[in-house]
């Protein structure tokens, strides 16, 4: 099987694209601009074997995801904003359970029901930290519909390595987007599978979370409930999955958590580079940003500007020592995001040399124009040259 | 069941429960696993779920594909579940707070889509975790820590919900009741379709102690002087039937629901394709 051209949207090829990564259930609520990844999984689980549900609300789909996923089906749902706003409570069971789940988030502008057909990237802060308490998450943002395509599979791989909820941001730019690419044939892709009851040690007890140390970076496979009998609780809980009480387990399991995606971040950071080499101004930009970001690089090199662009796909965790190693050699940066400085602030955090630094940001529901990210590297560049 | 056939279903290491002295979950928990033993059911072949609150601690006690989940929640993880696993028995243990208020929508939609759950409502008419608060089942006038002059809501009748949500069979008992609780339990894990169980329970500690009766046989006895049988109650005006607890099976019907409708559907999918 060759590869095949296609035009397709973005909410299908996320849809297409789960598929393909073994999803086989889909719980899901309307919600504009995500609605349509739903009616595709719709149409197309019963014919593999799945099953889809439009549940009554997006907490009933978030929960109901999770355990499917405890009885061995990897399993997503789609929202936007105010769906991802509710479902940020079972984020955290599937963080402190360590079932792999997949939440796509379409971003549209808020906060509230805000603008619900215009597009944002105002969720940034919260696919970090929107469920309560410490814990660490992978967060990846495609930016073209290939690339939805291909990193819905990446997103339920993580899920299944680090035994995690994987947060898949678009925004609805690229959900509503029709784009042409070669379809890639499934054969390029490494699937992860879940691990079966046969390929446990059937002699002792299954302990769904053993782990040896808070460094310890070996992940216990999840094996599906009804395969074998365990207890699962979003409890503090002991190896076996039990409820403790006292602070040293309670400490132990949180660092679990977040070492087990830091430790790994060489295998988890995913991102894009163009015309770095050289690069004296850095523009970094992720998701539909990034698109109007790729075109203002070619302008500003027209007009003599050596521009580069840092896209990451892996937003979550940041992609700290990478940007650190670009921003050596630059002179500016120029931060280019749908919302009031959110990923930018992190870049602050990392700009410990204090390279001028200027953000083109909007949250009006509207697009950033290239014009609008050339305008800041021309400004930035041109009061270095002073 | 004797006392060795009911230590086969728990998990004696994770004994004692974090139940009151006299709180009557105990009972309830025992009628299920006296009913799934009557029923010869494999220990492996049934997933228990439950949300949060005192009775949703009981997954921690059983032996069987135990999950303790969220507040409210333990319907739609529950329906997640049997998509996922047709194959197993899936039984819901929740409260009547879990249920009927945070959960209140997951239940009328399980119920009308007939999912082929058991939900057994552990009813004790008050929040007991968090120490006493009104439920969506406290009976209008009754105390609780947030109600300290009486209660100003009207209650919920669980059995009523249930059926007119669409659930396909719907019984009642209380703690005193326990033989009736076993054979309606039975009947509903054995049945197709969302089946319903308002098990009746008595918290001594929190709705007892303000309103009934503050020690367990007291509220027992509360519960055997005021249940009628459903069909003896039908004999009865409003009148006399206010402030009683109508016990018995309410509905038992055999329709389709999503399992077996989505089932049907692949198979059709097949056909066509």
């Amino acid at each position: 099987m060759g590869e095949k051209f296609v035009v397709m949207q973005g909410d299908e090829a996320c849809a297409r694209g789960a598929i393909l990564a073994g999803c086989r259930f889909f719980a899901g609520y309307p919600i504009t601009p995500a609605t349509d990844i739903a009616e595709v999984m719709a149409a197309k689980l019963p014919k593999v074997g799945g099953t889809f549900i439009q549940m009554e609300d997006e907490i009933a789909s978030a929960s109901a995801i999770i355990g499917a996923s405890l009885a061995g089906v990897k399993s997503m749902t789609a929202t936007s904003g105010p769906g991802f706003s509710l479902m940020q409570e079972a984020i955290g069971y599937a963080s402190m359970t360590e079932t792999p789940v997949v939440f796509v988030d379409v971003q549209r502008t808020g906060p509230s029901t805000g603008f619900p057909t215009k597009t944002a990237q105002g969720d940034i802060m919260q696919s970090r930290w929107g469920t309560h308490g410490d814990h660490a998450i992978i967060v990846l943002y495609p930016s073209t519909v290939e690339e939805i395509y291909r990193y819905i599979v990446t997103a339920f791989n993580f899920s299944e390595i680090y035994r995690t909820p994987v947060i898949f941001l678009m925004d609805e730019t690229i959900g509503h987007l029709r784009e042409s690419f070669y379809l890639p044939d499934p054969e390029e892709f490494t699937i992860v599978e879940r691990v079966t009851s046969s390929s446990v040690d059937q002699n002792t007890i299954y302990q769904p979370f053993l782990e040896e140390s808070e460094l310890d970076d070996e992940i216990q496979p999840l094996v599906p409930m009804g395969d074998t009998r365990f207890h699962i609780s979003g409890l503090f809980h002991d190896e076996s999955g039990f409820p403790v009480g006292n602070a040293d387990e309670a400490s132990k399991l949180v660092k679990h958590f977040v070492n087990k995606i830091n430790l790994h971040i060489d295998e988890i950071l995913i991102y894009d580079s163009y015309m770095i080499e050289d690069a004296e101004y850095l523009i970094i930009a992720y998701g539909s940003t990034a698109r109007s970001a790729y075109r203002a690089l070619k302008l500003a090199r027209a007009n003599g500007i050596k521009a580069g662009l840092f896209k990451p796909i892996t937003i979550w965790p940041f992609p700290a020592n990478p940007l650190r190693k670009i921003l050596s050699n630059i002179n500016g940066i120029v931060v280019a995001e749908m919302n009031m400085g959110q990923f930018a602030r992190e870049v602050m955090r990392i700009n410990k040399k204090s390279i001028p630094m200027e953000t083109v940001l909007r949250e009006d529901g509207e697009l950033i124009q290239p014009y609008a990210i050339v305008e800041a590297l021309t400004r930035i560049s041109s009061e270095h040259e002073e | 069941m004797n006392k060795d056939e009911a230590l086969e279903y728990l998990r004696i290491g994770h004994l004692p429960t974090v139940w009151c002295p006299g709180c009557g979950n105990g009972i309830v928990l025992k009628a299920m696993l006296e009913a799934i033993k009557n029923l010869g059911l494999q220990k492996s072949n049934i997933a228990v779920v439950s949300g949060i609150g005192c009775s949703s601690r009981a997954t921690g006690y059983i032996d069987f594909n135990t999950m303790h989940t969220l507040h409210g929640r333990a319907i739609a993880f529950a329906t997640g579940v049997k998509l996922a696993r047709p194959d197993l028995k899936v039984i819901v243990i929740t409260g009547d707070g879990d249920a009927m208020a945070i959960g209140g929508n997951h239940f009328i939609h399980a119920c009308r889509r007939n999912m082929d759950l058991t939900i057994i409502v552990y009813n004790n008419n008050i929040y007991g975790m968090t120490g006493g608060q009104y439920s969506p089942t406290t009976p209008f006038g009754d105390k609780a820590t947030t109600a300290p002059y009486g209660n100003l809501e009207k209650p919920f009748d669980i059995v009523e919900m249930a059926k007119t949500a669409g659930a396909t069979y719907i019984a009642r008992a209380t703690t005193y009741h326990y033989m009736l609780m076993v054979k309606y339990i039975q009947k509903a894990i054995a049945h197709e379709g969302t089946s319903v169980i308002d098990a009746i329970t008595q918290c001594p500690t929190y709705y007892g102690r303000y309103n009934k009766s503050s020690d367990a046989p007291g509220m027992m006895q509360y519960f055997k002087d005021n249940s009628i049988n459903v069909e003896k109650a039908k004999t009865l005006s409003q009148e006399e039937l206010a402030g009683k607890i109508i016990i018995g099976e309410f509905v038992e019907v055999q329709k389709s629901g999503y399992v077996s409708e989505y089932a049907k559907l692949r198979e059709r999918l097949k056909v066509g394709s």
